[in-house]
């Protein structure tokens, strides 16, 4: 177990240094000069560009150039934001809050939906209700999701006036930040109608995140279910005499579970990915809309802290699913 | 048919049939692989014929007509058969159009990820150790990152262009064909059909691409099928957020972010594009699925 363990850690080593290596040579390999384009259209003076240039140190060598970044990076220190001037470590800890609550709250609709849909297509196997399942499946694995936000915008917001269409609560209330999750906070203010509103914004952006990790967790979770239903023990199960829905609930499901777990743990960076274009949809304040915002406004040190930071968190995440895989299952252990 | 009017093919079709007929036989008992291929052929067939088949130029704005309605609902004309967009363009045509733009960055990124992640992966498999952990951990590095984020931090780099990002795209996908062509190598390599063609003499480069790419191959398909799909959807998303195609091309993604301010006021803007570009991807997916089932031996009758 330790072997693996630390084979693991071993791979995860050099992909850590990768990692910093591409981020570091972001601003780097932009076309044409970064501060002048920093700079924008207006312009800057002779000094002003020198104390630049020496505050960012491009008139070093690289490697040292880097060797200071990796220094920086090791210690917490991903540079300053230009527009807000503030670190850009510390932004994106105040953002990351936003896109876990809603990346969660869209994991838990998939599930929810997912878990039991799979296992009941799993069940009735070739039936009507499994090929309109799959079929429904397919369709949301296959969606563009920017455009189904939009849809779901002109019939629930539109047409329906049911929810709100950008933000995380409406702007009538005030309170301080405990948990950084909106949907607890609110409810702590005890500020009445808070909660509501929150979840009023929070439903269609975690119903829009959450569609593709929903078609992926329902149709994983039915081949999965269908492999392990032709195992002898449930054979065994059935002969004897236990009631079918503790045969599927209880043996079936838990040993389906392994595959299904691997690849909830796997979608991370498509969350990370969604909550791009989700969040820019709804103005929904977190990671992915920060770093898109930054992009457009070339905030480089931004975008060059916020890759790093992504990356690393879903390599540490998949670091874990690999880890905890291997105490579930010996197999992958050995190999 | 020329081999059915020669009676000697026929009788060896019949003992063996061929690997395409074979192939074909599988696919099509996949109902909706067949309907995805039918589809696909229909969307092949507007990207080739679009100048033809289209009424008007998609980027012509009849200044009598804007924002107006498909022609089944009232204000609308046979004259735009879908509507018109905010500037009077006709919804149909840019449509027709926009097949063009996206069956060519299906087509580009799939050459360009599947040309150079085969190569690389080639090479990672037959190569030395050392090699091979170096170019897996490079891989690594590059699928640490979101794809999404990833191709929109190189488009940022390249400047936003449609061919930026399908450079963009056909780097972000390109890792997955590293893998699954290593892994497929690595499984080839130790069986004896391969021994004897090294001890026949076979150069290093006819062992990779003669002897064991073509019995790599199966996977592969299946997943450029699959990254046709994925190619289509990230490119859309990338001209929705304003990084692919530049206005005023009528690329299905940029349509739609034109369109956003509308959204409220003419459904039909927003819902033509989103539509045509769900349809394609669900097609592709669907012959995908066909794919594998009739080229993936292991997954057969399952």
């Amino acid at each position: 177990m330790l072997k693996f363990l630390l084979s693991r850690l071993l791979t995860f080593v050099p992909t850590f240094f990768g990692v910093t290596l591409i981020s570091f040579a972001f601003i780097r390999v932009l076309p044409g000069d970064p501060i002048l384009v920093m700079a924008g259209e207006r312009g800057m003076t002779e000094e002003r560009y020198q104390a630049l240039q020496e505050q960012f140190g491009f008139d070093r060598p690289l490697i040292e150039q880097y060797i200071e970044y990796l220094g920086g990076v090791l210690q917490g220190n991903l540079g300053e934001s230009f527009v807000t001037k503030r670190p850009v470590w510390d932004e994106f800890f105040s953002l990351f809050p936003a896109t876990l609550e809603l990346s969660i709250c869209a994991m838990v609709f998939a599930l929810v939906l997912g878990l039991p849909a799979g296992v009941i297509a799993a069940v009735n196997r070739g039936k009507l209700f499994d090929r309109a399942l799959m079929s429904t499946a397919l369709v949301g694995y296959s969606m563009p999701i920017f455009w189904w936000a939009l849809l779901l915008i002109i019939v629930f917001s539109g047409n329906l006036g049911w929810t709100p269409v950008s933000g995380r609560i409406s702007l009538q209330y005030f309170f301080d930040d405990v948990t950084g999750f909106m949907l607890i906070d609110s409810a702590l203010s005890g500020q009445k109608g808070a909660f509501g509103s929150a979840v009023q914004h929070l439903i269609l952006p975690a119903i829009v995140l959450g569609t593709i990790p929903l078609a992926v967790i329902a149709r994983q979770t039915r081949s999965a279910m269908l492999e392990v239903l032709g195992e002898d023990y449930i054979r065994t199960a059935r002969a004897k005499g236990l009631p079918p829905q503790r045969v599927v609930g209880l043996h079936a499901l838990r040993n389906a579970m392994i595959p299904v777990v691997t690849v909830i743990g796997l979608s991370v960076g498509t969350l990370l990915a969604g909550a791009i274009l989700t969040e820019t949809i709804f103005s929904w304040p977190g990671i992915g809309k920060w770093m898109v915002d930054s992009i457009f406004r070339r905030d480089y040190p931004v975008v060059q802290g916020g890759l790093l930071l992504i990356a690393v968190m879903v390599m540490i995440v998949n670091l874990t699913v690999d880890v905890l895989y291997g105490f579930i299952n010996p197999k992958i252990r050995k190999a | 048919m020329a081999t059915a009017t020669d009676p000697d093919a026929l009788s060896t079709e019949a003992e063996r049939p061929g690997r395409l007929r074979e192939f074909w036989y599988y696919f099509r008992e996949n109902r909706g692989a067949v309907f995805g291929l039918w589809i696909f052929l229909a969307f092949l067939f507007v990207a080739i014929f679009a100048p033809l088949i289209a009424p008007h130029d998609p980027t012509a704005q009849y200044r009598q007509a804007f924002l107006q309605p498909p022609v089944w609902q009232e204000g609308g004309s046979w004259q735009f058969p879908l509507g018109t967009d905010m500037v009077g363009r006709d919804m149909l045509s840019r449509l027709l159009h926009g097949a063009r733009f996206s069956f060519f960055v299906g087509i580009v990124v799939v050459v360009i990820a599947a040309g150079g992640g085969i190569t690389v992966g080639l090479l990672a498999g037959f190569s030395p150790r050392w090699l091979d952990s170096i170019i897996m951990r490079l891989m690594d590095v590059i699928l640490a990152f979101p794809s999404l984020l990833l191709a929109l931090v190189l488009v940022a780099i390249l400047g936003p262009s449609l061919l930026n990002a399908m450079i963009a795209i056909a780097i972000v996908l390109q890792p997955h064909y590293v893998r699954l062509t290593r892994a497929s190598v690595m499984s080839e390599l130790p069986k004896d059909y391969v021994t004897s063609a090294r001890v026949a003499g076979a150069s290093l480069p006819r062992l990779m691409f003669v002897t064991v790419l073509p019995n790599c191959l199966a996977p592969i398909i299946v997943q450029a099928a699959l990254s046709f799909s994925t190619a289509i959807l990230d490119a859309a998303a990338l001209g929705f957020l304003g990084m692919g195609a530049q206005p005023p091309t009528p690329e299905w993604g940029t349509m739609l972010s034109e369109a956003r301010e509308f959204i409220l006021r003419a459904w039909w803007v927003v819902t033509f594009p989103g539509l045509a570009i769900l349809v394609t991807v669900l097609a592709i997916n669907l012959m995908g699925d066909g794919l594998r089932d009739a080229l993936d031996p292991k997954l057969k009758r399952s």
